[in-house]
């Protein structure tokens, strides 16, 4: 070998070495964050913790109970009503604005991209506000699960919109026009064809959308309340388990019941990406076959 | 039925059509008999395929597309026509075969599904007979339920013609129902075509010139003129289209010369 062979060697290895290290240091920072909160929030696990509601006050005292119901209520409202929303507007932008020739409507669907582009970007204490402003104030529906489900949807609207557009696109012209040509009306083909193949797609969404409310805080901050109650309406205030952390962690000493309520987020976290990985396996196998 | 030419199932009077302000088929006038095989034989981009779905109407899927001219089902313009209705008389069978994600049963039933039927026993009844009808029943009668997806390309391709055939059409397009087959697929479907212009009328689009010899009664020749429309240059039962072509394009055409 060369001694510019060797030189181009020891370079090669030295890069390679940096690209090591950066690799295992991100990995690194990332099993710490996880590991840090398992750690420290797994040993407090409980029955009690999981039986009994918050007692509310500086000690931090009592469990969790109430705040599991709380967030289970408010992911069923909230994609309850961003799902079939969101659905509805992937449709209308690939399946009828999509095809249009109309300038009208094709400015119309260009700037709905970009208004959903820029509402994915925004701070979601905005959509707080704006759910504050609209919800809790205007329309008098107070700190609520309701107030909290309706800026909730706001909030995670852009994602499944997003993830419904792709979805619907993703679904060959090929079954749209067999089933056009067997004399189906668009919106047969649209409810017979293109939704049923366009579901693992639109699942995707809805899980994300799932995950965005289970780990958001600021939105409900300002629209929930923080009440330590078990909901009996929707025009009850509550506290989901992200909101619980932060109430703990900044208005108590209960640190270690914080850390636990994190450990158990970050596990629902973790459920609801192994939902996805599933979801979208599922959906490539089933491109594959074909 | 028709007019003045009852033996004409279809037909075109000037029909032309355009993409926005190109001219993509100019003045085109035919007379397709029914129960016949009828070939549309040309060059690529000459406008072919688009010509066959100006016959069940999909073109009109195509934003900013335009036609003149008349075509005509049985003596009635389509274009007055109700197009649900009328993609239900002419159905179509396309270049890759495109079953739904569903099952044999769903695929075959979807379209007398659409079109109001429940009862499971009518429908069995008509997923059997379009299953025989399109020679595929043999080989899935043992399994309806599994998904279409699973068979091979040509069998996919018979499951599509049965699935058309579901809805009782009259008229039948094919727009290069082979291209993507192998050769003994092919040939079965070929076979079928023989079987189904007893009852149906049958229009084709083929790139393959032995196959339009081999299938079809009568040939339709189109080119593209100098501005690059798509018309009809010679129409007649291909044996003579074949043998004794009029038009010297014709000829240079299915003698290799070009395309």
């Amino acid at each position: 070998m060369t001694a510019g062979g060797a030189r181009r060697t020891a370079w090669q290895n030295c890069v390679f070495a940096l690209f090591w290290l950066s690799g295992i240091t991100a990995m690194a920072v990332m099993l710490a964050v996880v590991g840090y909160v398992m750690v420290k929030g797994i040993p407090e696990f409980s029955i009690d913790f999981f039986t009994t509601s918050p007692r509310g006050g500086l000690s931090g005292e009592g469990g969790i109970a109430s705040t599991i119901v709380t967030t289970a209520y408010l992911v069923v409202m909230t994609m309850a009503i961003a799902a079939p929303l969101g659905t509805a507007a992937g449709i209308y932008l690939v399946e009828y604005a999509g095809n249009s020739r109309n300038r009208v409507a094709t400015a119309f669907l260009k700037l709905s991209r970009f208004g959903i582009e820029t509402l994915a970007g925004v701070p979601s204490i905005i959509f707080g506000l704006f759910g504050y402003a609209l919800f809790v104030t205007a329309m008098h529906f107070g700190f609520s699960l309701l107030s909290a489900a309706l800026a909730g949807a706001c909030l995670v609207l852009p994602v499944v919109v997003r993830t419904a557009e792709e979805a619907f696109k993703s679904v060959p012209d090929a079954y749209r026009e067999a089933s056009l040509s067997l004399g189906a009306t668009r919106w047969e083909t649209i409810w017979k064809v293109v939704l049923p193949s366009a579901t693992p797609g639109l699942t995707t969404g809805i899980i994300l959308g799932v995950g965005r409310i289970l780990s958001e805080t600021a939105v409900f901050y300002v629209t929930l309340g923080g009440s330590c109650r078990t909901p009996t309406s929707i025009f009850s205030s509550g506290r989901t388990m992200a909101l619980h952390v932060y109430y703990l962690a900044m208005e108590t000493r209960a640190f270690d019941k914080a850390m636990a309520t994190g450990a158990v987020l970050v596990i629902l976290i973790i459920f609801v990406n192994l939902a996805i990985n599933a979801v979208s396996k599922r959906l490539s196998a089933g491109g594959n076959r074909s | 039925m028709g007019t003045d030419a009852p033996e004409a199932r279809l037909r075109t009077v000037d029909y032309s059509l355009f993409y926005g302000s190109f001219r993509a088929l100019r003045d085109i006038t035919i007379d397709i008999p029914e129960n016949s095989i009828t070939a549309i034989i040309g060059p690529s981009g000459c406008g072919k395929s688009t010509f066959l779905r100006s016959f069940n109407r999909m073109n009109e899927l195509i934003p900013g597309v335009t036609v003149t001219g008349k075509v005509l089902l049985d003596g009635e313009d389509i274009f007055h026509q109700n197009v649900v209705a009328l993609r239900r008389r002419v159905g179509m069978v396309f270049q890759r075969p495109n079953p739904f994600p569903k099952s044999i049963f769903d695929n075959v039933s979807y379209g007398p599904r659409i079109h109001g039927i429940r009862d499971r026993g009518t429908l069995a009844a008509i997923v059997e007979r379009s299953l025989r009808d399109a020679a595929i029943w043999e080989e899935v009668k043992d399994d309806l339920q599994k998904s279409a997806l699973a068979l091979s390309g040509g069998q996919q391709q018979r499951l599509c013609i049965a699935r058309a055939l579901a809805v009782e059409p009259e008229v039948i397009l094919m727009d290069e129902p082979a291209s993507a087959l192998d050769p003994v697929a092919t040939m079965r479907i070929e076979e079928l075509m023989q079987s189904l212009k007893q009852k149906y009328t049958i229009v084709i689009v083929t790139h393959n010139m032995q196959q339009a010899a081999r299938v079809s009664d009568y040939t339709a020749f189109m080119m593209t003129d100098e501005e690059r429309a798509g018309n009809l240059v010679e129409f007649g039962a291909t044996k003579k289209i074949f043998t004794t072509p009029a038009d010297r394009r014709t000829e240079d055409y299915i003698s290799g010369r070009f395309g």
